[in-house]
């Protein structure tokens, strides 16, 4: 007589320690082989796109930062971006360097967590305290700047809430400093170590065709191999003016579009960001940045779509204007949600310690996925 | 064994019945550890734990409690001690309530056998290995035990994990201590301890005492031996990079996940003898054990009764710095995946300690 097996289902999270939040996922068993993974999603839904058809335009600002809330001032950079194309209004100079620098030091910020995080769930902690340490230094920056750590409210429409700390731009040169060594530090701690990339190497690969059909992008789509960036390629604020390269996963350990390269194209991008700043604070004109902004915020009947570069992929907002002061809809592309769709198949036939590798090297934020 | 002399006197001196006197002095003896290492190790183990790690990552670690927080250990027993004891209604209670007291049995077990100096050993067997690697076989039956009872599918993976984790990783450990019993012709860890002295190279690692043409060649078999033991015993305590059973990042904290209050502080507690015990098997076999690397002070000012105190501190001393290597191991490398930890142990781990075995053999003939 043949003994009765049967698939096991294990729920991972929502409460567990490494499912970046509140995902669960329903991860069907063959022993230790996965044979399925269904994310569920919903628990941090809040409702924003419904929101946002109550509020005025300004007062959207504070929303789209709990969105993705570990990259609050891209949120917001995206979302002005398209209200400004809305309104048809053109923005002092000095604002837009301001943006960007802002944007990458957000950026940087981001990748910190993501390979903190990814460190931390491979099960190595200190990097992930490493990465905090260097990501407060960014935190205090953005403290000077506009009060708030997190959520910050930072970038208005036509302009910024405040023009920069007096200090901001000796301490964030002093940042740059500070923090190139420190890519080779965790690069030397966590990168190149040779039990980290039996983990990640050659787990998890995403084909660039697979990647393109599931519409995955950001530095998952750049670890497959593919160089867009949408900075460069549909580009916006003043991102023209600079000088800076695309990172792509080459597969140096693995194969193209491992979890590694994943990983490792966030380590570079950071690396990057900080040219970019540099160069930014190098130009940074002067003017004034509160005197774009409008007194009454209603855009004409219309619609715009915009997009811009998130730390995690292309973060795009569809915004309709009805001829009044809340807009009529507003749609989010957000690049996590996006992302998270093709968690089944990296994960089919690996085992259950490689889905936390996996989706570490997806890169959620829970806050985006739901909204 | 001035200790179990001391007691076994007393108690024949009121019974008249060496029986007696034998099995007090024996029960009492091996019972020592338990109280006055045991306990006080892994109260010592958790804080420098904490410590070190926040040091590694610039942090400062527990402050508050004492001078640098060395309170913070036995604040955190009290607070385990005063928590509810949860027994949720699908677990297997008999099963649940003894997985706790067999895992801590197990590695408590194997303190009775160590040599603490050449004045006190637990109980001084002459199978003293063997013995050690058979008591800590329990904790496989234990974590197995609590893997299931607990009906949490997070444990059953951790304890199935675990289980053959320990099961592998002993071949290893087994084959290394082969070739010192070979070598030595002792299974009775003081009588290997005591070959070991003088010098630190008359210590098994420099080839053991003598100065004979095998000696110099054992030393290159020697550090493979040492090498492939520790990371073997890395593996049979369940620490980083081979903490696959509790990988907490996956399986929550895999087989003690249902636990709470004194229930968990006792797997907490036995992981932390562990550590030393393993450590001190190290040091006993490749490190002279409780020798000291040059001559004691003792000998030197002509006061023999400082030497047994002297060894004790060498011994445990020994003990605490392979346990900081563990530490600094897990504060700075990431985890195995199950597979590959499997791969490691019957590809690389057990052919390398088997191949060693046959040149030592082959060595000792010659």
């Amino acid at each position: 007589m043949a003994i009765k097996t049967e698939e096991m289902v294990l729920n991972m999270g929502p409460q567990h320690p490494s499912t970046h939040g509140v995902l669960r996922l329903e991860l069907i068993l063959e022993g230790e082989i996965i044979q399925k993974v269904t994310p569920h999603i919903g628990y941090l839904h809040r409702c924003f796109e419904k929101h946002c058809e109550a509020m005025t335009y300004p007062q959207i600002i504070p929303y789209t930062d709990r969105m993705d809330y570990l990259a609050a001032m891209y949120n917001e950079f995206g979302y002005v971006i398209g209200v400004e194309k809305l309104l048809g209004i053109q923005v002092p100079e000095r604002v837009e360097y301001i943006r960007v620098i802002m944007g990458e030091l957000q950026r940087i910020a981001s990748h910190l967590v993501a390979i903190g995080t990814y460190g931390a769930d491979i099960g190595a902690m200190t990097p992930f305290l490493f990465a905090f340490r260097d990501r407060e230094v960014i935190l205090n920056l953005f403290e000077i700047t506009c009060g708030a750590r997190m959520l910050y409210n930072y970038i208005w429409v036509g302009g910024l809430s405040h023009d920069l700390h007096p200090d901001f731009v000796r301490l964030t040169r002093e940042f740059i400093t500070y923090f190139r060594p420190k890519i080779v530090e965790m690069n030397e701690l966590l990168t190149t170590n040779r039990i980290f990339i039996e983990r990640t190497a050659n787990v998890g690969i995403l084909p660039l065709e697979t990647a393109i059909n599931f519409g995955i992008t950001g530095p998952m789509l750049r670890g497959s191999g593919f160089k867009w960036d949408l900075r460069k390629d549909d580009t916006y604020s003043v991102y023209n003016r600079f000088d800076f390269n695309i990172p792509i996963g080459e597969g140096k350990v693995g194969t193209v579009g491992d979890c590694w390269d994943r990983y490792y194209v966030r380590i570079l991008e950071m690396g990057e960001s900080l040219r970019l700043i540099e160069q930014a604070l190098d130009q940074l004109p002067e003017g004034n940045v509160t005197s774009a902004i409008p007194k009454r915020i209603k855009p004409p009947v219309g619609s715009v779509y915009t997009r811009v570069e998130n730390p995690r992929g292309e973060l795009g907002y569809f915004i309709i204007s009805n001829g009044t002061t809340s807009p009529f809809r507003v749609k989010v592309r957000g690049p996590s949600f996006v992302n998270l769709g093709i968690m089944d198949v990296l994960c089919k036939n690996h085992m259950v310690a490689d889905v936390i590798a996996i989706l570490g090297s997806v890169d959620i934020v829970l806050g985006e996925v739901d909204r | 064994m001035i200790v179990y002399d001391f007691l076994y006197n007393i108690v024949f001196n009121i019974t008249q019945s060496a029986v007696a006197g034998d099995i007090t002095a024996m029960v009492i003896s091996a019972a020592l550890p338990l109280l006055f290492l045991v306990l006080p190790f892994a109260i010592l183990a958790v804080w420098l734990e904490r410590k070190v790690s926040a040091h590694m990552q610039d942090r400062l670690g527990p402050m508050r409690t004492g001078s640098h927080g060395w309170l913070q250990t036995i604040a955190d027993v009290i607070k385990l001690l005063q928590k509810e004891d949860i027994v949720a209604n699908d677990n297997d209670r008999p099963l649940f309530n003894l997985a706790p007291i067999l895992v801590f049995s197990g590695s408590y077990l194997v303190f009775a056998a160590l040599p603490f100096s050449s004045a006190y050993i637990g109980s001084n067997i002459d199978l003293g290995i063997i013995f050690i690697i058979a008591a800590s076989g329990f904790v496989v039956a234990g974590i197995l035990m609590a893997g299931w009872s607990s009906n949490n599918k997070y444990s059953l993976l951790g304890a199935m994990r675990s289980a053959a984790q320990i099961v592998s990783y002993e071949i290893p450990t087994i084959l290394v201590i082969l070739t010192i019993i070979m070598i030595t012709g002792t299974t009775n860890l003081r009588t290997l301890s005591e070959m070991q002295t003088g010098y630190f190279w008359n210590w098994m690692i420099f080839g053991g005492a003598g100065l004979s043409l095998s000696k110099f060649l054992f030393i290159p078999f020697m550090i493979i031996g040492f090498v492939t033991l520790y990371i073997s015993t890395l593996a049979e305590v369940n620490r980083t990079p081979f903490d696959i059973p509790e990988a907490e990042s996956e399986l929550v904290s895999g087989y003690h996940t249902e636990y709470s209050g004194m229930k968990f502080a006792m797997f907490f507690m036995a992981e932390y003898a562990n550590m030393f015990a393993v450590s001190a098997i190290v040091s006993a076999i490749f490190f002279g054990g409780y020798q000291s690397p040059f001559g004691y002070l003792g000998n030197t000012l002509g006061l023999t009764w400082m030497v047994p105190i002297e060894q004790f501190l060498w011994f445990a001393s020994k003990g605490i710095f392979f346990v900081l290597v563990q530490m600094w191991l897990r504060w700075t490398l990431p985890r195995l995946r199950v597979d590959q930890l499997m791969a490691l142990c019957w590809k690389y781990l057990i052919p390398i300690a088997f191949v060693n075995l046959i040149i030592v053999g082959l060595i000792t003939v010659l």
